[in-house]
């Protein structure tokens, strides 16, 4: 675990299979290069933590101890140690910074930070980057800790995972987490906890229940600790060593939004049209199909066309994927939406409906999108609505960086969900004067022989792989075009932007993007100033 | 003499625009700062753009900011203009090429159910209007443009209706209030615009001052086609002038109706209802209907209410009405969906053209439906009908081959 601490950040570089030149060697750790999509199937065992006993824990079940410093002691906190958190407070988050305030005033130095996700609210940890208290991230890094990422701000190289990936470097071993620190809004003291009760409530806990199986010790951290059984269970406190008790875990109004709204922009109202007429169209949406369609303003938009349609004809979606709002929700109980299959809530109505609606279900991201699993759910989904801040005309996608380089977002499920029967990407042909479609992408996420419609509201571009809906569309009254009649469409009206001051040096990578079968697809490098 | 100018937009929410500050200096060459948020990857080329309007100008020292929020070099251009022109006196203009697809003209007789207005200073707001299909996008010179910024906004709709995109959307522009308006002519006449709006129209005569200032510039820059004019109604004394005004020349095609103003001067409240303004709209369709040209209604301020803004349109499409104003997008899609027959008129149309295509097709001089003989001018209003409901996605073009085989099963 603490081999990376002498290390180079990336070594022995190689062009892998998509043509991007990528290190085999990050933070110390041999890595994979992409082999192509299904061209890599690793072999072995799953990882597996240590054995515990009932011996060393108290036979009346209460595993409460008086403070978060107290329980990362008892499990051993360390220089180079991994530390993994969960998103699911999203920007209301108090317990992830915490967890590093006080490794740092222990003088820890050299952790790995693997969280779910990162948000605003997780700027203050760049002081920790800058101290040297965290080596590196793996995870995501949004906004202010992608920028300082960008700007080489990380002793040790940031690898980027979609959340299945997350997922299966855990459970193959890539990623060995010392210590998960769950925070949960409502507990018993023997540790089982759930995310649907509690002022803190979030709905569900799906992104930490690998963290809860993988890690050697598990810190479950509550504000509402209520006797046991906290029953139904999300987290079982078979697998959870500590539990603490604090005054808040979060601030609600930042967990969940109050609700999530569909975009009154109409520009982008009008990419939902198009996007919900294609699937009328092409044959898409029919009785029986599954969706996701995401919590973005545009793709909530998407999904009002969808709900409306199924109720026309008088059919039904047998499910939704989550995360979940209160659009998924209102068709859910609308009767045109069997079932909720849900990792993540984004809204207090689909908080409550978990709470309340047993065909709402809560999900862990493994049965959803784990890669090295025996299937996975993202394959049986029929429509999938997603975003990309850059598209090549090969319908390549970025959803990490921009175009002038900084690294602002995580890949989150987008990359699983380009495993779906078809995938449309809703998105603007340029933002202010930046094109979308560019020659050569900032960054490779994803490849684009899993991305089959884009949809712009300049024209739609199907991707020519898919001669089926190519036919489909033939004759059709929406505008049917070329990337490269989009491209040049945007390159009239924006002008071809100048290179992007980012480095083309080796030594210069500042993180790595993953597939998700675990291999290197790209690098990010730094941005120079 | 004047130094230092400004010109354009800055702030939060302000996007596709950039605020230039010009400030002429005697000495040091050009001194260009740019913020923006698309600096990295277009700072050199909004510098390149800046020294080569500066150039065309012949200033050779000048410190000019740019707080840039994304605009496209159009909009560079025009503020860039506008800064230069308040401080020297010149005739030349900083032309960007025009682009070939805006050379479209349009007829007389055209549909003008939607009119999306678009604030003449608000380039963010013009850049994607032409993709939401209005029949018509107005830049905006008057109302929608604060008095202090007149000036910079006739250089903005200028470059926008040289270089944006409006895809097919007749072209119009609102100028100010006659005689202040007459300024704004030189502006848009040359730039290919289709149609002008009149603001606040009280007689003919205003309309044929207009038309001598426009058949100067045609002549100056050789334009021969028609420029339409579509003046608006909107105080007790207009609507007493309709009829006067709808025939005070060719190339007036429409009359509209501004009941904001006109219920002001009425002095009286404007309500959803409408039964305040109910004589001037019913003045005005009848005006129009004697002309031979459209009657275009009020726009409908709640963006929000889809619902009354259908029932509005049926009214207004009720009480003899062509078309209405929009002010968000949203709106196009309902109001024109509301102007489109419906469906039994359609249905209604679609027989009584089979019964033509079956008697020409039998060489028969009479149509008949049924028992009922067929007039000429019928036959036309359901041809109007249908190429309508075809245009609006209704119907089929290929509505005949499936109503044939209805009629046989």
């Amino acid at each position: 675990m603490i081999k990376h601490m002498h290390a180079m950040k990336c070594e022995k570089f190689v062009v892998n299979a998509a043509g991007r030149r990528v290190p085999t060697i990050v933070n110390g750790q041999k890595m994979v290069p992409f082999k192509g999509i299904g061209k890599y199937k690793p072999s072995g065992r799953k990882y597996a933590p240590p054995i515990p006993s009932c011996l060393d824990y108290p036979s009346n079940g209460d595993k409460t101890v008086h403070s978060l410093e107290e329980a990362l002691k008892r499990c051993g906190l360390k220089n180079g140690m991994t530390i993994s958190t969960h998103h699911h407070l999203r920007d209301g988050d108090l317990v992830s910074n915490l967890i590093f305030d006080i490794a740092n005033a222990n003088g820890i130095k050299d952790l790995t930070w693997v969280p779910s996700a990162s948000f605003p609210c997780n700027e203050p940890l760049i002081k920790y980057l800058e101290d040297g208290t965290i080596h590196h991230i793996e995870g995501s890094m949004n906004g202010a800790l992608g920028k300082h990422t960008s700007y080489g701000g990380m002793k040790g190289c940031a690898i980027l995972r979609s959340h299945g990936g997350r997922v299966q470097a855990i459970q193959d071993g890539e990623v060995k987490i010392d210590i998960a620190v769950i925070a949960a809004p409502s507990a018993d003291c023997f540790g089982n906890a759930t995310g649907a009760e509690g002022d803190s409530a979030c709905g569900v806990l799906g992104y930490s229940l690998v963290d809860m199986m993988y890690a050697d010790k598990v810190i479950v951290v509550t504000d509402n600790l209520i006797p046991f059984p906290c029953m139904p269970f999300q987290i079982q406190g078979n697998y959870v060593d500590y539990v603490v008790v604090v005054d808040k875990i979060g601030i609600p109004e930042k967990i969940v939004s109050g609700t999530t709204q569909v975009t009154k922009s109409p520009d982008r109202l009008l990419l939902a049209q198009w996007t919900a007429q294609f699937c009328a169209e092409a044959g898409l949406l029919r009785d029986g199909i599954g969706i996701q369609t995401g919590a973005g303003g545009t793709s909530l938009s998407v999904g009002l066309h969808f709900h409306e349609q199924l109720k026309n004809n008088g059919w039904k979606a047998r499910f939704g994927f989550g995360g979940s709002t209160q659009y998924m929700v209102k068709m859910l109980e609308d009767g045109v939406m069997d079932y909720i299959l849900d990792a993540q809530a984004f809204d207090l109505e689909a908080v409550r409906s978990v709470r309340e609606n047993k065909n709402h279900i809560d999900l862990s991201v493994y049965q959803s999108y784990n890669f090295h699993s025996k299937g996975n759910y993202t394959s049986l989904i029929d429509i999938v609505i997603l975003g990309a801040t850059e598209l090549d005309t090969n319908f390549n996608g970025n959803v990490v960086t921009h175009s002038d380089g900084l690294l602002l977002h995580g890949i989150g499920g987008w990359q699983n969900c380009l495993h779906a029967k078809c995938t449309i990407l809703p998105i603007p042909l340029f933002r202010d004067r930046i094109p979308v479609i560019v020659d050569q992408l900032t960054t490779l996420c994803g490849p684009g022989e899993l991305i089959d419609v884009v949809v712009t509201e300049r024209g739609i571009a199907i991707n020519p792989l898919r001669t089926d809906l190519m036919d489909k569309m033939r004759g059709s009254s929406l505008p049917i075009v070329s990337m490269q009649e989009l491209k040049a469409q945007a390159d009239a009206i924006c002008g071809i932007p100048d290179k992007a001051p980012i480095s083309d040096k080796d030594e210069d990578t500042v993180a790595i993007i993953k597939w998700v079968d675990g291999t290197v697809l790209d690098t990010v490098r730094k941005v120079l100033v | 003499m004047k130094t230092f100018a400004t010109a354009g937009n800055k702030g939060k929410g302000v996007r596709s625009d950039c605020f230039i500050s010009l400030e002429l200096t005697s000495q040091g060459g050009m001194e260009i700062n740019i913020t923006s948020k698309v600096k990295a990857l277009f700072g050199k080329q909004i510098e390149k753009e800046i020294k080569g309007i500066l150039d065309y100008f012949h200033i050779n020292h000048a410190k000019v900011d740019v707080e840039d929020s994304g605009a496209i070099p159009l909009v560079i251009a025009a503020r860039m203009e506008a800064c230069i022109k308040q401080l020297i006196q010149t005739d030349k203009e900083y032309l960007l090429p025009f682009l070939q697809a805006n050379a479209y003209t349009t007829n007389k007789e055209k549909h003008r159910f939607t009119r999306l207005y678009l604030p003449g200073n608000t380039p963010s707001l013009a850049i994607n209007a032409g993709i939401h299909q209005p029949d018509a996008i107005i830049l905006d010179l008057e109302d929608a443009v604060a008095y202090e910024k007149k000036y910079e906004a006739r250089f903005m709709v200028r470059n926008a209706l040289r270089g944006i995109d409006f895809y097919n959307a007749e072209r119009m522009v609102r100028i100010n209030q006659i005689p202040n308006g007459l300024e704004d002519l030189k502006y848009i006449i040359p730039h290919n615009v289709n149609l002008i709006l009149v603001p606040k129209c009280e007689g003919a005569d205003q309309i044929k001052l207009l038309n001598e200032h426009i058949e100067e510039l045609k002549k100056q820059h050789s334009i021969s086609h028609d420029i339409w004019l579509m003046p608006i109604i909107e105080s007790a004394l207009g609507v007493m002038k309709a009829f006067d005004i709808a025939t005070a020349a060719p190339n007036v095609v429409a009359l509209a109706i501004g009941l904001e103003d006109y219920t002001a001067d009425l002095g009286v409240k404007r309500t959803a209802e409408g039964s305040e303004s109910f004589f001037a709209r019913s003045v005005l369709v009848n005006a129009c209907r004697a002309a031979g040209i459209q009657a275009i209604d009020s726009v409908f301020s709640d963006v929000s209410d889809m619902e009354a803004l259908k029932n509005n349109v049926l009214r207004s499409k009720a009480l003899g009405f062509d078309g209405m104003g929009c002010i968000h997008p949203r709106q196009i899609k309902v109001i024109k969906e509301s102007f489109a027959p419906e469906s039994d008129e359609i249905e209604k149309a679609m027989k009584i053209i089979n019964a033509y295509m079956i008697a020409k097709e039998n060489g028969l001089g009479v149509v008949s439906l049924g028992t009922k003989m067929i007039d000429a001018p019928v036959v036309k209003r359901a041809e109007r009908t249908l190429q309508l409901a075809i245009t609006m996605g209704k119907l089929s073009p290929q509505w005949r081959e499936g109503f044939l085989n209805n009629v046989v099963n």
